[in-house]
């Protein structure tokens, strides 16, 4: 015992010794722009992680030595975010960028705390603070274009979905993938998995197995990792990739996928806080901006690919817009009358289905 | 050939003095070679692991909040393995225990009353001493081994509490995500110091400390858990019940563990979600034997791992080390602390298995 109480004299005399030689590392990037970065996942996911990776790869490309970034991955959504967040703001981050959606609580304390950082959070809604912006893209576009592929290259008409969380951009995401494919296949029916979770390969793998049981032929995800396309293609059937280009993952499996192009928003905001300019902001980009990009259309007939192609272009230059009437709800009710572009609102706040999608969003 | 450990009859008491010390020096040599190979340089690595974090309030801050549910659910361990009763499954009894002391703010979300927190604890001890009855009762009653039941019983608890906080407790308002609704501000343990992340808890955790180690070292009932541990044959003589010190033991640890949970639950997460368990329970088997199952000795057992794990963030943040060298790192302190202790207080002997056949 003489040598724990020892030690806690040890302990004690060191914090009472060295308490006031506090904030060590404060300022010790002299001048530059310190941005930081906080994961949900590794960075190696070769997903949605490795895209934001990417974003903050092109951050230090762009800047040179006039910046200096710092990340964390593997983050968990939980209480125990705040620690790290408010961890890289105390070690001298200028701005710090957080990268799922349930940060949105702990980046909004951290932002009340430390009011000289600039805090943004991807795909959330609260701006609780003056220094805090969030910014999403509209993936729903690429996720249009995806439906209208798979009503051309299912068989069986039935594709399977692998779903996260259902907060409005998940759902979002599932009715874009219907209503695309029921453009093609009226008849067209899309089933639902909940994993609960982000990033769970084997979970992922799990669900996908499930869903080609159940007789889909093609697979989509709206989740993190590779597992659902690799399951896809050992089984032989098609897949969309996720959040980055999957291909090195299913070389004969991947349609196409949404690549979320994060670069060019995170370089803008860092310059603004290089210049002083930086203020609050709420951006929903899409295709238009170059945030929202289809991977090269593989695997499928030329007049699928050429199809694919002309509805992003059209996306694209706005001539086109995936949720416009006539739609109707899962419920039978009318959403959208005929030639109804939906109201940004609704959009952001959604939380039903519209027709045929084969699952019961929970109340 | 079978690997034996011989308990040593003379060790040398000045080694055993020094066994952390030992260990530290171990882990700094193997941590030098590590970080020197990750490109990190190791003198500003250590510094941040072990002194950094000692430097800043709100690191201090930190580790305390990191130490409590350690400390506690450790302090109940420690009487566990004393009494020779091993309970694996502390994780499954601080879920229950943060889930029962989660009632009544779920389903009285608007109740408030100075009485709320006092009975929340009450009932996260409840919970976790319930929880802890079954593999006690069926090591008792039925003679089957509580390490298993104990430790099969903490899936058990994570697939409930996950299925409470997505189905029945889940708050409609939380966009599908799992979890309750955020506690009200009455069912919130008060913070240590005004506007800070450590809680009311780490109050529970020191006198929790101070009184097992009384109850330990100068009560019969203390005198009782040794006797059992050591020498069950020797106790039964005394008139000492093996079976009631069974329930004995996994009702005081499984209450510590609840009131770990639930003051985690009310003072840190303010609500109940599907991220609460976090291997404390687990941990804390760890923080028992670092501490040498003495109540004082784990308070710091467990404040110092609670420093390995604020230092290697801190690492993360200041380093760009991944997670998995932190990890590493870790597992080499812990590795040589349990090492040390028992390469000292044992010795290793090689038999082949015909000798082995014989001495058995």
């Amino acid at each position: 015992m003489i040598k724990k109480s020892a030690l806690a004299l040890a302990v004690t005399l060191a914090v009472a010794v060295t308490a006031p030689m506090t904030a060590a590392y404060a300022g010790s990037h002299g001048g530059k722009v310190k941005a930081c970065f906080v994961y949900i996942g590794p960075v190696g996911d070769f997903g949605w992680t490795y895209q934001h990776d990417q974003g903050r790869l092109s951050v230090e490309k762009a800047f040179g030595d006039k910046v200096e970034t710092a990340y964390l991955e593997n983050v968990p959504e939980s209480s125990e975010a705040q620690r790290p967040i408010e961890g890289l703001a105390r070690s001298g981050c200028n701005i710090i960028f957080t990268t799922s959606f349930n940060y949105m609580d702990p980046t909004n304390k951290a932002a009340k705390k430390y009011p000289d950082v600039k805090f943004e959070h991807a795909t959330g809604y609260k701006r609780e603070h003056p220094n805090v912006s969030t910014y999403s893209s509209k993936f729903y576009q690429g996720r249009y274009v995806q439906g209208q592929i798979a009503a051309k290259m299912s068989k069986t008409g039935v594709a399977g979905y692998i779903a996260s969380f259902p907060i409005p951009e998940v759902i979002r995401g599932i009715n874009a993938f219907i209503l695309g494919a029921q453009s093609i296949n009226p008849d067209f029916k899309l089933k639902v998995v909940w994993v609960s979770t982000w990033f769970d390969p084997p979970k992922e793998a799990d669900a996908a197995k499930a869903l080609i049981d159940q007789g889909v032929d093609i697979v989509t995800q709206h989740t993190d990792s590779t597992a659902a396309m690799q399951v896809a293609a050992e089984r032989g059937i098609k897949a969309f990739g996720q959040a980055s280009d999957m291909i090195k993952f299913g070389p004969k499996t991947q349609l196409t996928s949404i690549i979320d192009e994060w670069g060019p928003y995170y370089v803008e905001r860092v310059k603004a806080v290089m210049d002083g300019t930086w203020k609050q902001v709420d951006v929903w980009h899409g295709m238009d901006d170059g945030n929202v990009v289809m991977a090269p259309y593989t695997n499928m007939p030329d007049d699928v690919a050429k199809m694919a192609t002309e509805t992003a272009a059209k996306i694209k230059s706005g001539e086109f817009e995936p949720f416009t009437g006539p739609i109707t709800k899962q419920d039978g009710t009318e959403w959208l009358k005929a030639g109804q572009k939906a109201e940004i609102g609704t959009l952001l706040g959604m939380n039903f289905y519209v027709k045929g999608v084969d699952d019961k969003l929970a109340k | 050939m079978i690997l034996f450990l011989e308990k040593r009859a003379n060790y040398s008491p000045l080694f055993s003095a020094l066994s952390p010390v030992l260990a530290l020096a171990f882990t700094l040599v193997f941590g030098t070679i590590m970080f020197s190979m990750l490109g990190v340089d190791p003198a500003k690595a250590l510094y941040t692991y072990f002194v950094f974090p000692l430097t800043d309030a709100y690191l201090i801050e930190q580790i305390i909040l990191k130490a409590t549910p350690l400390i506690l659910i450790a302090i109940g361990l420690s009487v566990c393995f004393r009494s020779g009763n091993w309970n694996i499954g502390a994780e499954g009894q601080y879920l229950i225990g943060g889930m029962f002391g989660a009632i009544i703010p779920v389903y009285f979300n608007d109740f408030q009353s100075p009485l709320l927190l006092p009975m929340m604890m009450i009932m996260g001890m409840i919970g976790g001493a319930l929880f802890a009855a079954i593999p006690a009762f069926l090591k008792a009653r039925f003679g089957t081994n509580e390490i298993l039941t104990s430790l099969m019983l903490v899936y058990i608890a994570q697939q409930f509490v996950d299925w409470l906080v997505r189905g029945p407790w889940r708050d409609p308002q939380g966009m599908g995500f799992p979890g309750t609704k955020s506690f009200n501000e009455s069912a919130i343990l008060p913070e240590l110091i005004p506007n800070g992340d450590a809680h009311f808890g780490t109050v529970f955790a020191v006198l929790v400390a101070i009184g097992v180690w009384f109850m330990l070292s100068k009560t019969l009932k203390g005198f009782e858990v040794t006797v059992l541990g050591e020498c069950p044959r020797a106790g039964r003589f005394a008139g000492f019940s093996t079976k009631q010190m069974t329930i004995f033991a996994f009702l005081l640890s499984g209450a510590l563990a609840g009131l770990a949970g639930i003051a985690e639950v009310s003072g840190s997460v303010e609500k109940l979600d599907d991220k609460l368990s976090l291997g404390y329970g687990f941990t804390a088997i760890i923080v028992a034997f670092l501490g040498r199952l003495n109540p004082l000795g784990i308070l710091v057992a467990g404040l110092i791992l609670a420093l390995s794990y604020i230092g290697g963030e801190e690492a993360k943040i200041a380093l760009q080390v991944s997670n998995r060298a932190t990890n590493v790192f870790q597992g080499l302190l812990l590795f040589f602390v349990l090492a040390c202790d028992t390469l000292i207080h044992y010795r290793i002997r090689l038999v082949t298995s015909s000798k082995a056949g014989g001495t058995g």
